[in-house]
């Protein structure tokens, strides 16, 4: 049985569709990784998940309550990580707590045990009275998933969790996450833009300009590429691609002079390669497929090449809409 | 209603008003120095009228005022809260609209009546002997006109955000209202038009009730505009309004 259900969902913002027609399930007890540029709509879909924010048109329904229709008890089923820190800076770690547990009507005999035992599990008990605002981004982190599991969420949401971390605290912060279905019993449902980070889910919806143009397991979507990929660094980039094209029939593309293909077998690819353009080659290294290859091989970029364009453009449309309305 | 929630969001806002004592003295400096100030001054200029001294005129205008600045700054820390988000962890709760709106609005009266009673025990020293029911309805009818002001003031925190709007609200909003509310001037002097505006105002009606209790027998100039069931109405009607009001534009955003 699925816990979240999406069906057709679209979101526009004035002439900007954010999300375009996007369906998925999600099954319970799984984690469900969303992947994508900045903004490639995965924080509007959770927002329109998490009943903020109502669509343009679509379902979406949660443990078997609809988004629009039923937004308390969808409100009851969920906790929420967000992109920003929504804690309370000027209150302790106990009182954020308190006051999600309160908010959430968690009952009277249990409040205290509950944020005891949360702020155990984040190994923040010993520093439960200081103020929020002393602590790192990692225990800040790390202090909002504990507030989301306080009221028993069946579904927990996590909007690019490891933001403006440092990279152990992500790495930390990880290990904590992928704990969280076997030991508190909840589905995970998150969103990165750090493919290395999605590797850890059950499975991954890759989503670019508001579609979602591949859904599978990891595994199953490295697979997909089609073998390793190999880069090369040559004298001259345009005959080799040229010639390399010819040879193995395959697609060579070129990012930031570098060409790079795709063979089923990179290891016996290699030597037969430099057997044509040895002359040329100044370096070739192979990689096994990463999220990052599928994702290029997928929509032609990498990744990151949109943070600081594309995405932000969005964002800033979406929020003068919202300003406007 | 989940009074579970009201009764954290109140308390948050009192937890948070505690620690900041700095916020509660510049909260009493203001009226003080308008009182012991400004009316020093200007009684100097006004001769007392039906056995009224100026300042103690302006007393009711000093509570209002006290009110006004209080219930606002409190009720716009919503703004604060969007900005920081905090106010996504409300939001997202199960808890519905209105009882946000109502546990912001208790919070903003709670912070303001506590100021002003302080305000209110200054009545000796300009000169008031009052008995302990005029006190109870001032204060009771501070405790009205804070809750009227801090759903007023969440209307507005509503239509902004970011606290760069804040100043546009100090000197758009705020300052209007204490200079269009009978505070320093009886209203029925003013020109028309600013007395309409004046009657627009729901802290007119708080300080007219108010003076009400305080000069039973003033005459002419220094007695009350309203009548105190009038005033009592449109506190009244105004608080649902702006209750009803927030409620709607906390509703889920398009």
């Amino acid at each position: 049985m699925p816990i979240i259900k999406v069906q057709r969902l679209v979101k526009k913002f004035a002439n900007i569709t954010a999300v375009n027609d996007v369906s998925f399930e999600v099954e319970e007890g799984s984690i469900f990784g969303f992947l994508g540029p900045n903004g490639a709509g995965k924080t509007t879909t959770i927002n329109i998940l998490c009943t903020l924010l109502s669509p343009t048109s679509g379902s979406a329904s949660i443990a078997g309550h609809d988004c629009m229709n039923e937004p308390s008890e969808v409100r009851k089923a969920i906790g929420i990580v967000f992109q920003d820190t929504t804690l309370d800076k000027d209150l302790t770690a106990q009182e954020n707590l308190m006051f999600h547990a309160y908010l959430y009507n968690v009952g009277k005999d249990i409040r205290k045990k509950r944020v005891e035992e949360v702020l155990r599990f984040i190994d923040l008990y010993e520093r439960k009275d200081d103020l929020v605002k002393k602590f790192s981004g990692g225990m800040k982190r790390r202090l909002e998933v504990a507030r989301g599991l306080i009221h028993r969420p069946k579904i927990l949401f996590l909007d690019e969790p490891t933001l403006g971390l440092d990279p152990q605290s992500r790495a930390n912060l990880w290990e904590f996450i992928s704990e969280l279905p076997r030991k508190h019993n909840v589905t995970i449902f998150m969103t990165t833009h750090y493919m290395e980070e999605a590797e850890v889910c059950s499975r991954i919806a890759i989503i670019d300009n508001g579609k979602i143009i591949a859904l599978d397991t990891p595994s199953e979507l490295k697979k997909a590429i089609g073998g390793d990929v190999v880069y090369i660094k040559t004298t001259d980039n345009l005959s080799t691609k040229q010639e390399l094209e010819r040879l193995f029939k395959l697609g060579v593309t070129e990012k930031e002079g570098e060409l790079s293909m795709t063979c089923p077998m990179g290891d016996t690819c290699i030597p037969e390669m430099i057997r044509t353009i040895g002359d040329k080659v100044l370096s070739i290294r192979i990689q096994r497929p990463t999220l990052n290859d599928v994702f290029l091989n997928l929509t032609g970029k990498a990744i990151r090449d949109e943070e600081a364009t594309g995405g932000d453009n969005v964002k800033e449309s979406v929020r003068a809409y919202r300003r406007r309305h | 209603m989940e009074f579970n929630a009201i009764y954290v969001i109140v308390a948050r806002e009192l937890k948070k008003f505690v620690r900041e004592k700095s916020r509660l003295f510049s909260a009493i400096a203001r009226p003080l120095l308008w009182l012991f100030i400004v009316g020093a001054g200007i009684s100097r200029l006004v001769p007392r009228e039906a056995g009224v001294p100026y300042t103690q005129f302006i007393f009711p205008g000093i509570l209002g005022m006290t009110i006004l600045f209080s219930s606002i700054f409190s009720s716009i820390s919503i703004i604060w809260d969007k900005e920081f988000g905090f106010m996504k962890e409300i939001l997202v709760a199960p808890v519905s609209r209105f009882s946000i709106v109502i546990g912001k609005a208790l919070s903003g009266t709670i912070v303001s009546l506590i100021q002003s009673v302080i305000i209110l025990a200054f009545f000796p020293v300009v000169g008031f002997s009052l008995d302990g029911m005029q006190v109870l309805s001032v204060i009771f009818i501070c405790a009205c006109l804070s809750f009227c002001i801090s759903a007023f003031g969440i209307v507005l925190a509503t239509f902004y955000e970011s606290y760069e709007s804040f100043s546009v609200i100090m000197n758009f909003i705020i300052m209007p209202m204490f200079f269009l509310s009978g505070a320093m001037y009886p209203i029925r002097l003013l020109p028309d038009i600013l007395r309409i505006a004046a009657h627009l105002n729901p802290l007119t009606y708080g300080i007219d009730a108010m003076k009400h209790v305080l000069f039973p027998d003033a005459q002419g100039n220094m007695a009350p505009d309203f009548s105190l069931a009038t005033s009592a109405l449109v506190i009244l009607f105004s608080s649902l309004f702006f209750v009803v009001l927030a409620g709607k534009s906390f509703e889920r955003k398009k």
